[in-house]
């Protein structure tokens, strides 16, 4: 195998890497104030990568064994695009107006990106760690990227503590894997357990690597960062955490546990199971007391990521083409809901709490319509795309036999209809409240129109996307 | 008319309807125009959909199909005897309704498109011909009911709607799960399909499909204990969304008995029989007797309509021809009389602000015409003969006697009480003397509201004296639904004692 083959085979990747690079450089030498155009720049850099993604045909392994190019890595990877591509779009008025307008921010925007990539094409444990740190060094900084804001830079910093903690535990996870099976490879992973080899130390390894991959789609129990890390972060990069990272460890969470431990079904479907109940209740609960809607979002995306953990815990192309499904509608939904958040300012000041939405819907009627769509999709009320999202995944485990896993879903999933639907009755019902700037840029009302088609227009166009992930997802099961 | 989709015209012309109040920048009278006639249209459109309905057939007509969704779940819409005449009501109704709302001043470009896309989800609901398309429209109908209940209803508005959306939601979540069981046995969701193969479901997993089912129809029907979201939402709502909650909404959950239950579960139907029908009768007696004792004319109504549900219930689980008839017959004029006792409840509460019964009384010194009409309504409300009410509760209640004499006895109390009840309230109401100095200058009709109350006395008499019509579309689909049922139960008996 030449290495000319191997990098056409990653060539989004090595577009990535180079554009990062290019841009850092071209930063350090025009500094801020020319933050706007590599802004863009990095946009036209995501969607070109993005286009080479969907033109790279799929391989299956490459550079031996230690990546994998197939369908459900070029999904993802078109989805960690698309949704970084519009955070980068949305923030840029925000980031300006706050005077945040560093040019780092796209740099690390596109350096996680690339980390992401790797996560969702890893075929070996090494990989894997190399991707998602990565991923997550660029977050921390990002975190924290309002270093003059005690609250942001103590998100910064538990995110980052935290978040060292995960990767120690997935680290130790995945030494123990390695000790009892001798490789780091899926593949060969796969191999061995499927053997039935499958020691009570490998047993171990997958319960700290499964961990370690649930702090980094925060499921309860390791969920606890998000609350604070999500209402410290500046708007524009929470609506970050909240897409494309969330999208990249979910697929290496459904990669791991089903390329390399298929012959472990029942020893994983019964951790995933867990952590998916205490997401969704947790999720549900928790929400119902918050108000300040940054806050609220990040038990929604607790809620959210139990729900999608219901479709892996069938561990069936189902089941996977439902986490495929339900990640696509999350990330526009969560865009939408975010760029909506981000049109909330009176003055010169941003304001968060969910009060101040107060009778939104006399002041400003397009704007509380949008608002009114993407919380009912979140609430899984048809004929909204948030509903179709949960069908497939509760379809998938209904077919797998889980039916006590998808009673308690679907219950949680009345619970949290309540806390949505108590944003559009202030929206709708209370006396309206001053109302907000008029002007919130013509790329933000773009990006929560365009969301907001999608998710009530999702009925009547759904068939090319659930026909993709359907193939992704038959690209994870030989 | 081979190759229009009449269903598909029906059902999304309000849709329509509701974009153009959006695209139009007119005022808020424009809006009700657009609305008054988008509804009036359909209605007619629902008239050509029943003239044309072939009533000599048990099988679904005017059937549209497309694939959808990428799978074989398909967008399939189709009536039958069954499902035909709620299309007719629903479509009757709506357009009652927007004439209905003329006092409603605030946000009326919303309140028009609320109500257009209400329909369009409750007609869907009626026409679909597979599950998922069906819970989409089922469960679609929450939001804008949410938003009528929420924005446009009196002081405890939030209230009565989170708890109308909750509890309705929590049991269709339910269904949902039997939905996806069905489709994964089957492996198909459309209705036909099902009810032609005859899938047989085992008995244990048709008894957790029935409950599931059976949660979401009984919170929507309502049924007894899962009914009291009912009284609040009523008192709550504005007239038309009250008229639509009790004329169309609650006929979903009976429907839904017959549509699937009945058909698709028959052996767990019969099983629970004897659950459906103690639930019932306490529903036919206690919500009565609660009727008796309040203050509220709204409530008072609310009440005496779960009890009239719990006659629906109780004919469609005797599984005969009569029983059936009689429930379906039940829920059409019960739409009627429900809903135009809502609006009389609307006319005075419009002119005195008040839903106090002790707050009123001899009406019938000013406002004749009035009284009339809602004594018409009343006596309907109580099953007088001549009237629509009462052809479906002796219908009810005797295939009830065929089935079980003490069913029908205790039912029969429940009619009992019901005179009491509204012939009380309609004493208090409208005699005695007109002792009240506010009501000294209260004024009778007017022309839009005669226009359509006289409609409504129309049509309950004109079903009570002939009801014909709704029986000739209704035959064949009630006969092929009873088969339906019988084979199923008796095939799951062949299998018990092979």
């Amino acid at each position: 195998m030449n290495i000319a083959m191997e990098a056409a085979n990653i060539l989004p990747e090595l577009a990535l890497a180079i554009g990062a690079m290019a841009l850092l450089m071209l930063g350090a030498f025009v500094g801020d104030k020319h933050q706007p155009l590599l802004t863009y720049l990095a946009v036209g850099l995501l969607v070109i990568v993005g286009g080479l993604v969907v033109a790279t045909p799929s391989v299956g392994a490459a550079f031996n064994g230690a990546l994998f190019i197939d369908d459900f890595a070029r999904f993802v990877k078109v989805l960690v695009l698309g949704g970084a591509a519009l955070v980068l779009i949305m923030g840029q008025s925000f980031l300006k107006r706050e005077k945040l307008g560093r040019f780092e921010f796209p740099v690390l925007v596109v350096l996680s990106v690339l980390g992401m990539m790797v996560m969702a094409s890893a075929a070996d444990f090494i990989t894997l760690y190399l991707g998602m740190e990565l991923q997550s060094l660029a977050l921390y900084v990002l975190a924290a990227f309002d270093r003059d804001n005690v609250r942001s830079t103590e998100a910064g910093l538990k995110y980052f503590v935290l978040g060292a903690l995960s990767s120690g535990m997935m680290l130790y996870g995945i030494s123990l894997i390695y000790g009892f099976t001798g490789t780091t490879s899926f593949t060969d992973v796969a191999m061995i357990v499927s053997a039935g080899n499958l020691s009570i130390g490998l047993i171990f390894g997958l319960v700290f690597l499964i961990a370690g991959l649930a702090f980094k789609v925060a499921a309860v129990p390791f969920h606890m960062w998000t609350p604070d890390v999500y209402e410290g972060a500046p708007t524009p990069i929470t609506a970050f955490f909240a897409a494309s990272p969330k999208v990249a460890a979910m697929a290496l969470f459904a990669r791991a546990v089903v390329e390399a431990f298929p012959g472990a079904l029942d020893e994983w479907r019964q951790i995933v199971i867990f952590i998916s109940i205490l997401s969704m209740v947790l999720g549900a609960f928790a929400a119902i007391g918050q108000n300040n809607i940054k806050r609220l979002m990040a038990y929604s995306s607790i809620a959210n990521m139990g729900y999608i953990l219901v479709g892996l815990a069938a561990g069936t192309p189902e089941g996977v083409q439902g986490v495929l499904i339900y990640l696509a509608i999350y990330v526009v939904t969560n865009i939408g809901v975010f760029a909506c958040i981000l049109g909330m300012r009176r003055g010169a000041n941003m304001v968060e709490n969910i009060s101040d939405l107060s009778g939104l819907a006399q002041t400003r009627p397009g704007y509380a319509f949008a608002f009114l769509i993407l919380m009912f999709s979140l609430a899984g009320i048809p004929p909204m795309a948030g509903f179709f999202a949960k069908f497939y995944v509760f379809l998938a485990a209904v077919k797998a036999g889980l039916y006590p896993l998808a009673v308690i879903g679907v219950v949680a999933s009345v619970v949290g209809a309540y806390y949505y639907v108590r944003i559009v009755k202030i929206i709708y019902f209370d006396e309206p409240a001053p109302a907000f700037e008029s002007d919130m840029g013509a790329s933000l009302a773009g990006i929560i129109t365009a969301s907001g088609v999608f998710t009530l227009f999702f009925l009547l166009g759904a068939a090319p996307l659930i026909t993709a992930a359907g193939a992704a997802a038959a690209s994870l099961f030989p | 008319m081979q190759g229009v989709p009449l269903l598909s015209i029906i059902t999304f012309l309000p849709v329509v309807g509701a974009l153009l109040i959006l695209v139009v920048r007119g005022s808020d009278e424009t809006a009700r125009l657009i609305a008054l006639v988008t509804t009036a249209v359909d209605f007619v459109l629902s008239l050509v959909l029943w003239v044309n309905f072939d009533p000599s057939t048990a099988d679904f007509q005017f059937l549209e199909s497309t694939l959808w969704l990428g799978g074989n779940i398909t967008y399939k819409m189709g009536v039958d005897g069954i499902s035909v005449l709620f299309v007719v009501l629903t479509a009757f109704l709506m357009p009652i309704c927007i004439l209905a709302s003329a006092a409603i001043h605030t946000r009326i470009r919303e309140y028009m498109v609320a109500f257009l896309l209400l329909e369009t989800l409750m007609i869907g609901v009626f026409c679909a011909l597979d599950l998922v398309v069906f819970y989409v429209f089922f469960e679609g109908g929450l939001i804008p009911m949410f938003l009528i209940i929420g924005v446009w209803g009196g002081a405890r508005r939030v209230y009565a709607t989170f708890k109308f959306f909750l509890y309705t939601l929590l049991g269709s979540v339910l269904m949902l799960l039997a939905i996806l069981a069905i489709y994964i046995q089957a492996g198909t969701s459309d209705i036909v399909a099902l009810y032609e193969g005859m899938y047989r479901f085992p008995p244990e997993m048709q008894r957790w499909l029935w409950l599931a089912f059976f949660a979401s129809f009984a919170v929507k029907l309502p049924m007894w204990p899962v009914h009291t979201w009912l009284p609040d939402a009523h008192v709550e709502a504005p007239t038309a969304g009250s008229v639509i909650l009790a004329g169309i909404l609650l006929k979903m959950g009976g429907y839904g008995f017959l549509r699937f239950s009945l058909p698709m579960f028959p052996q767990a139907s019969v099983e629970f029989a004897p659950f459906v029908f103690t639930l019932s009768l306490i529903a036919i007696v206690y919500t009565s007797l609660v009727a008796l004792a309040q203050e509220d004319v709204k409530k008072l109504i609310a009440y005496s309509s779960v009890a009239h549900m719990g006659l629906v219930t109780l004919g469609a689980f005797t599984f005969s021809i009569q029983g059936i008839d009689g429930a379906i017959f039940q829920m059409l004029s019960h739409g009627i009389v429900s809903g135009a006792l809502f609006l009389c409840v609307g006319v005075i509460y419009d002119r005195m602000h008040t839903r106090e019964i002790a707050a009123y009384g001899g009406l019938v010194h000013r406002m004749p015409m009035y009284a009339a009409c809602f004594m018409v309504f009343t006596l309907a409300n109580v099953g007088l003969p001549g009237t629509s009410g009462f052809v479906g509760e002796f219908l009810t209640l005797l295939a009830a006697f065929r089935f079980n004499t003490w069913l029908a006895i205790i039912g029969t109390t429940g009619i009992i009480l019901s005179a009491a009840y509204a012939l009380w309230l309609y004493r208090r109401v409208i005699f005695e003397v007109l002792d009240k100095p506010s009501l000294q200058s209260i004024a009778d009709l007017d022309r839009r509201e005669a226009f359509f109350l006289i409609t409504l006395v129309l049509a309950t008499v004109w079903f009570g004296v002939y009801p014909k019509p709704v029986f000739d579309v209704t035959r064949a689909s009630t006969a092929h639904l009873v088969q339906l049922h019988q084979q199923g139960v008796s095939v799951a008996t062949a299998e018990v004692q092979p």
